[in-house]
């Protein structure tokens, strides 16, 4: 037993190596939502492209759907974009933005000039509707099932890799 | 007669209207420094390390317009915090609740600080006991360098 103690210095090393190795790896920018397995809040809001069309939380309710947060000064859902526009083409499930403290014009423009993935847009002008989702960097991306319960959020942009593994599978398990 | 009426009635109306409109937040200090001080105590999620009350982010500022409003409707600083960590968890708070998943956070510096004296007291014990010869001579004495004679 005693030979073996010059090993302690090692394990130690060790130990700290692999606490340090995680903390490396872990993103201090991703908090865990605690609106995952929560019913979505509530909201009221006018559709982007008109004004006059209120889009409210029931309407929503009864099948999968995508919830991504965009904004048109959002420098990352351009790059998201592309993306997402190939994503909305497989037709898994409807996709909704929410135009987070934007401008109805730039955000139609934006749109325009980019691709409209959008089943419909949330015209979310104060952000109001934003923080109630806690949303806190755009783009971010949800996905609701059928009761209206949040399954999924994705901080930052989605990825090819966090459709293939996280958001398909997901959206095929809660259609299935 | 009448005009003075009409008189009457235009200024009461004038006086009622401008009564009718609260006054903005930032008139009220006492309001205000209720809301920089709940604020003290959020994290903003854009630039982690500051607080609402400091950072000059977006999110930021519509969080404390938030706290502000809250103030104004009559909410108590628990039922704004309670509001907080509804949308944004326990990160949001600088001063997390004690539970299971914040337990190692709050009791770690204390378990490290109570095995390191644990450590440190069993090793003198344990040299206390040992004989004299197990140590190695004292160092000579500073009189005894030869570079300082």
């Amino acid at each position: 037993m005693k030979s073996l103690r010059f090993l302690v210095p090692l394990a130690i090393f060790l130990g700290l190596v692999v606490f340090l190795g995680a903390g490396l790896k872990l993103d201090p920018k991703e908090v865990p939502s605690p609106l995952i397995g929560k019913p979505t809040p509530a909201f009221a809001l006018t559709r982007l492209d008109n004004a006059g069309q209120t889009i409210r939380r029931e309407d929503l309710l009864g099948k999968v759907w995508m919830l991504n947060v965009w904004a048109s000064w959002c420098v990352a859902c351009r790059e998201e974009h592309p993306l997402l526009v190939e994503f909305a083409r497989k037709k898994l499930l409807p996709v909704y933005g929410l135009n987070y403290k934007d401008e109805r014009s730039a955000g139609l423009r934006w749109l325009a000039n980019f691709g409209n993935p959008y089943d419909a847009s949330l015209f979310d002008q104060d952000g109001r509707v934003g923080i109630d989702w806690g949303v806190y960097g755009v783009p971010e991306t949800f996905i609701i099932d059928r009761e209206g319960v949040i399954r999924f959020k994705q901080i930052g942009p989605i990825t090819p890799d966090v459709i293939r593994t996280q958001i398909e599978p997901l959206v095929r398990r809660l259609n299935g | 007669m009448a005009k003075w009426i009409v008189g009457l009635c235009l200024a009461v109306w004038v006086v009622s209207a401008f009564a009718g409109e609260a006054a903005p937040a930032a008139n009220d200090p006492v309001l205000e420094a209720r809301m920089m001080r709940i604020s003290s105590e959020l994290r903003c999620l854009v630039c982690q390390n500051q607080t609402i009350a400091d950072s000059h982010a977006g999110l930021a500022v519509d969080l404390r317009q938030q706290v502000r409003e809250m103030l104004q409707q009559g909410k108590s600083e628990q039922q704004i915090l309670d509001y907080m960590t509804a949308r944004y968890g326990d990160f949001v708070l600088y001063r997390p609740p004690f539970k299971a998943t914040t337990a190692l956070l709050w009791i770690g510096p204390g378990v490290m600080v109570v095995a390191g004296l644990a450590i440190l007291v069993g090793v003198l014990r344990r040299r206390s006991r040992m004989p004299q010869d197990q140590f190695d001579p004292e160092a000579p004495e500073p009189a005894q360098d030869p570079h300082l004679t």
